[in-house]
């Protein structure tokens, strides 16, 4: 297909899970009204989601999930060598996600809460850049299907790649939705990337920070404010530690 | 301008009327905060119960109905190697119910830059002059300072503007589809009483006014202080999030981008309402930003609504509702920023 003498690239693109619930693969697949459009425009070399092709002749990986074994390390090593670009998809393969709970508790007592008496080897929960480099981070819980189209737009026609630097807020507020701070609950809006058009405080629901920090956060005024306004430290640092995202700046 | 009188049961039957051939918002109640307090937004009403005229004010201004948070400019059509381009304005009746003067006066500054500038907009002007408004005077709350801004009094730019005298209201008229409108209902003439009454009440408002702030000479103030510190006091609670500007009801700063659909074969030009506090505002090609940190951005906020403005528009483009002041979570507000500023408080 061509337009105004543009030619389009058709990327070669694999999606590989890891440790997560695979709502984000699942996610490529939905929005089904341009669905075939989408998948027009994308070649799917491996998905094992969506498709029996097991190719391995990719340009793009999309990588869902978080890693949590030896032999996860291995796997996304090789694909790494594959890929020309490599993509943390959600917020699993971006900050490891609700996976990364498992760190605050011993290993062997963790693998027995959820195996029992049929132990899986198991490490630390590790983002994806903690062990291989990535190119591009889309975090999100789960990822937006939009951005990943914004991707593909990108990667076929070159169209720039939108950046969120701003918090939450901002998109919460061009929904008219009423700030959950003024009904009393805690929200990470102020402080978290925005991109995912604020769906949790449109539900009643204050923000958990799937996106990780916006750029530049305010945390020392933030956290006076939450604090100010009744929210201890225990609930603050759950919050925050629930995506994995805001992990560095715990309280 | 003329004035009549409107029962209050006639009223019902005026916001009917209206119903029949326009879409209403209205300030409506959508719940209550963490105090039990009504929260109400400007929002659609299908019938005349819904709306709740006894509202204290909204978290957001009624902007988006005319300068939308998202508004798509034009749309193109990519086909066999060639384009067109599509524009359409909203022209759609709509009628807004229950503005406040200082809401009104946030228009007439709309006005000003999206009307009777060098370069109007199309998209705002369609907006502008379909939409019926029907103004609502108001005790002032604790902490707007409409008063000092000079926008708490409104003579022109809405159709009719009612003033509550208990079982009816004194209605200013400004515009002849205003007084075509009012005939369908039953009206009658002011009489000596209505007067005496109507300006009681405003009296009663007028003294009612708890916030001041000082604005003579502040455009200079501001030039003077340019340094200052109270900047850095209140720049470093800023939490960058953009709040106060979306909603302002006279922040009109965007910006503009191009969505592709999927299949490639359509475009749209999107504008999306943006904020000077957000990071990004003043970064240009290149990645250079010219206002890096949060002081200098919230002080080129003050700097636009009391100095800036005043000099393309002869006014400041603040209107003194403190909508800034109550979204904002880190507790900034204009009228403690500017007292810091004659005051020097550090």
């Amino acid at each position: 297909m061509k337009h105004l003498k543009i030619e389009q690239k058709r990327p070669r693109i694999a999606v590989f899970d890891f440790t997560g619930c695979e709502g984000c693969e699942l996610q490529l697949t939905n929005k089904e009204e341009n669905l075939g459009a989408f998948l027009n425009a994308i070649e799917v070399v491996c998905f094992r989601e969506a498709s029996s092709d097991e190719g391995e002749d990719y340009d793009i990986a999309l990588i869902d999930g978080a890693i949590t074994r030896p032999d996860e390390i291995e796997r996304l090593k090789a694909i790494r060598k594959q890929a020309k670009l490599l993509v943390a998809m959600g917020s699993c393969a971006c900050f490891g996600g609700v996976n990364k709970l498992k760190n605050a508790y011993d290993l062997d007592e963790a693998n027995r809460e959820v195996y029992g008496d049929l132990p899986k080897e198991t490490i630390p929960t590790m983002a994806v850049d903690e062990v291989v480099p990535v190119d591009l981070k889309l975090p999100g819980c789960p990822v937006s299907k939009d951005e990943i189209e914004r991707v593909v737009q990108h990667l076929a026609w070159d169209l720039p790649l939108p950046s969120y630097a701003y918090p939450v807020c901002v998109q919460c507020k061009q929904r008219y939705t009423v700030c959950r701070f003024d009904v009393g609950e805690l929200c990470l809006g102020p402080i978290t990337r925005a991109g995912c058009n604020a769906p949790c405080p449109a539900g009643g629901l204050g923000c958990w920070g799937c996106r990780g920090p916006a750029e530049a956060p305010n945390y020392e005024e933030f956290f006076a404010l939450a604090k100010e306004k009744g929210f201890s430290e225990e609930e603050i640092n759950e919050r925050l530690s629930f995506f994995g995202g805001f992990e560095d700046v715990l309280l | 301008m003329l004035f009549r009188i409107l029962g209050k049961e006639k009223f019902r039957s005026l916001i009917e009327v209206i119903l029949e051939s326009n879409e209403i918002i209205a300030p409506k109640r959508v719940g209550s905060n963490a105090s039990g307090e009504p929260i109400h937004q400007f929002l659609p009403i299908d019938a005349f119960d819904e709306m709740d005229l006894d509202y204290r004010t909204t978290e957001y201004s009624a902007k988006t109905y005319f300068l939308p948070y998202r508004e798509n400019l034009c749309s193109f059509n990519l086909d066999d190697g060639d384009w067109q381009q599509e524009i359409s304005y909203r022209i759609q009746p709509r009628a807004i119910i229950g503005l406040r003067a200082y809401d009104i006066n946030a228009l007439l500054k709309l006005d000003k830059v999206f009307i009777r500038n060098k370069f109007p907009s199309p998209y705002y002007v369609s907006r502008r002059e379909n939409t019926f408004i029907v103004g609502l005077d108001h005790d002032p709350l604790e902490d707007e300072f409409s008063q000092s801004m000079g926008t708490d009094i409104v003579t022109h730019g809405f159709d009719l503007f009612l003033t509550d005298l208990g079982d009816r209201y004194f209605v200013a008229i400004a515009s002849d589809r205003g007084f075509n409108l009012l005939n369908r209902v039953e009206v009658r003439e002011v009489t000596d009483d209505d007067t005496n009454t109507y300006k009681e009440v405003r009296r009663r408002i007028l003294a009612g006014f708890k916030t001041k702030i000082n604005v003579h000479n502040l455009p200079n103030l501001l030039d003077l202080e340019f340094t200052s510190e109270v900047w850095e006091k209140w720049g470093k609670k800023c939490l960058s999030c953009g709040s106060c500007a979306m909603v302002c009801p006279t922040c009109y700063c965007y910006g503009v981008n191009e969505e592709v659909s999927m299949d490639f074969s359509k475009a749209t030009r999107v504008k999306q309402l943006h904020s000077c506090n957000l990071l990004d505002f003043a970064e240009v090609a290149g990645g250079h930003n010219f206002r890096p940190d949060q002081q200098t951005r919230l002080k080129y906020r003050y700097y636009h609504q009391h100095r800036g403005f005043v000099e393309d528009y002869d006014e400041p483009k603040c209107v003194g509702c403190n909508r800034c002041g109550r979204v904002c979570l880190a507790g900034i507000s204009p009228a403690a920023v500017i007292k810091d500023l004659y005051e020097e408080n550090l």
